[in-house]
């Protein structure tokens, strides 16, 4: 265990060493949140009909998107896939740790690092001038910082099956170019996922990514009361625990019969 | 003389940097496909709320994903074209860029034919395809003028977008970093006139109008060949002529990149 806490804490420090591209990222993250909170602006006065959302909760979903956009599995740590094309990934197995595991803490470290150093400026300034409001109450705010943890623990599960495939060199780089799309639309990143059409809630609901932004957000604007975080959460392990068996076994296949480059 | 020479070094470039490509035919079928998801997902994004909402204030969906794709057929290519320019940075950091001002070529030329990523296909597919199934929805009246038009708005837009793409680069003599901020302004002015700038408050279509120019690429050639009357009152001639503003910009950037090169001190790595 304390091996793990060590490896966090070291790449947590690596991690907040990117502070000016954490403030290149507000910048470009706040233009990002003004062009959503224009368009959906632009919609709710297109149409009279009532919608499955109200504009300012759409707004506070939209800001806190753009705050916490990087706990998405939108990415692999660049460290691992470097390792992966030098052959340096040899030396992670001889480490008296499970590799697995490792990674794990690794992903996490990646999940949530970057969003410490974004998240808190952005979320002030939008709060300031943007037009983000509060959680809905005390417990729902609550229950938002909880669903968030599930985000980053099922998250971090994902970005682990991103990093292993890696070691599938070609195809697994295809899988880490094509994942971030799905990720972004079926997590609610691109739209909030009400607004999907009425046959496709369940669906949507159902894929893991749900449980990354859509569930947590809307437990803070009271979309979903916070009497239902038992669900939102049990989701979140069901995937996350899915992730980690599907991990372990692709990780054990793929280093039974492993090539290393030389090098 | 000069120029069909440049042309022709240009085309060899274009031509090693294909082949080389092609060398690795499964990561680049991989690489497109994956591209073609990941900008593709932008287009259910809007669907999903034309589908909830109906109409974007007074425009139809068929009308605003014409417009989408204009933009990302302009986009794909000025992205494909200028990849040299946006890892500028990296060559400023490690020195690289010494050497290409030993070569007898203008350093705007190399870097333009560094690499032509065919990978942004992707983009491309995407936004013809959208294109075309837009233009079937629509009752559009092609003649050579609204046809021509559409191909100039692609070119101007391409040009706009690879000048934007050169200034992020010259920057990078004086910061020594390409800076990550101006991708707000080519992949968020992307993201911006997919839409149609009316719908933006006044304060923000403005600086898309005269700042960064690029709904001068899209918004105003696309009313002309829809055949729509401007809320803000441009008459159709302007309409016509304003792709042209993309070329202007490519060509003031191209100065500025200039006066870039002669302040250009290298690091020394």
């Amino acid at each position: 265990m304390i091996g793990y806490r060590a490896l966090v804490s070291a790449r947590f420090r690596a991690l907040l060493q990117y502070r000016s591209a954490a403030v290149a990222g507000i910048g470009t993250q706040l233009f990002w949140g003004l062009i959503r909170v224009m368009i959906f602006e632009a919609f709710f006065l297109s149409s009279t009909a009532s919608q499955p959302m109200e504009l300012a909760d759409v707004i506070t979903y939209i800001w806190l998107g753009q705050a916490f956009l990087v706990v998405l599995p939108w990415n692999v740590d660049r460290d691992l896939q470097s390792m992966v094309r030098s052959g340096g990934v040899t030396y992670e197995l001889l480490r008296p740790m499970n590799v697995y595991n490792a990674w794990y803490w690794r992903a996490v470290a990646l999940r949530t690092a970057p969003t410490l150093l974004r998240s808190v400026p952005l979320l002030v300034l939008a709060a300031l001038f943007f037009d983000l409001q509060a959680p809905a109450s005390l417990a729902s705010g609550l229950a938002f910082v909880v669903a968030m943890i599930g985000a980053v623990a099922l998250s971090a599960a994902f970005t682990n099956l991103l990093s292993i495939a890696l070691l599938w060199t070609v195809s697994g780089e295809g899988l880490t170019y094509m994942a971030p799309g799905v990720v972004a639309i079926f997590s609610g990143n691109i739209v909030p996922l009400p607004f999907f059409p009425d046959w496709a809630q369940t669906a949507i609901r159902l894929l893991p990514f749900s449980g990354i932004v859509d569930s947590p957000f809307r437990l803070y604007v009271g979309h979903i009361p916070p009497s239902d975080l038992l669900l939102v959460v049990a989701h979140q392990l069901v995937w996350t625990f899915a992730f980690v068996a599907l991990g372990k076994w692709m990780m054990a296949r793929s280093l039974r019969r492993i090539e290393f480059q030389g090098g | 003389m000069n120029l069909i020479n440049n042309a022709y070094v240009y085309g060899r470039f274009l031509e090693i940097s294909i082949r080389s490509q092609m060398q690795y035919r499964v990561s680049f079928i991989m690489l497109s496909l994956g591209h073609l998801i990941s900008t593709g997902i932008e287009f259910i994004g809007m669907l999903v709320l034309f589908d909830r909402f109906g109409t974007l204030r007074d425009w139809e969906l068929s009308e605003v994903a014409f417009m989408y794709g204009v933009v990302n057929i302009a986009f794909s290519i000025s992205d494909a074209a200028t990849r040299g320019f946006d890892t500028f940075g990296t060559m400023v950091k490690s020195g690289d860029f010494d050497r290409l001002l030993t070569r007898p070529r203008s350093t705007a030329l190399q870097l333009a034919g560094q690499e032509l990523t065919l990978r942004r296909v992707g983009r491309l597919a995407q936004g013809l395809i959208i294109l075309i199934w837009a233009s079937s929805g629509l009752d559009i009246d092609w003649n050579a003028a609204r046809f021509g038009l559409l191909v100039f708005a692609v070119f101007g837009g391409a040009a706009l977008f690879a000048g934007l793409i050169v200034l992020q680069a010259t920057l990078a003599f004086w910061t020594t970093e390409t800076l990550e901020i101006m991708n707000a302004v080519t992949y968020g002015g992307v993201e911006t006139t997919q839409y149609p700038v009316v719908i933006y408050r006044a304060w923000f279509r403005d600086i898309f109008f005269y700042v960064i120019l690029l709904a001068t690429v899209s918004y105003f050639p696309t009313l002309a060949i829809l055949d729509r009357v401007d809320p803000l009152g441009t008459s159709v001639t302007f309409q016509y002529l304003s792709p042209l503003i993309g070329f202007v910009f490519l060509a003031v950037t191209l100065r500025v990149w200039q006066f870039g090169v002669r302040h250009y001190t290298s690091t020394g790595s």
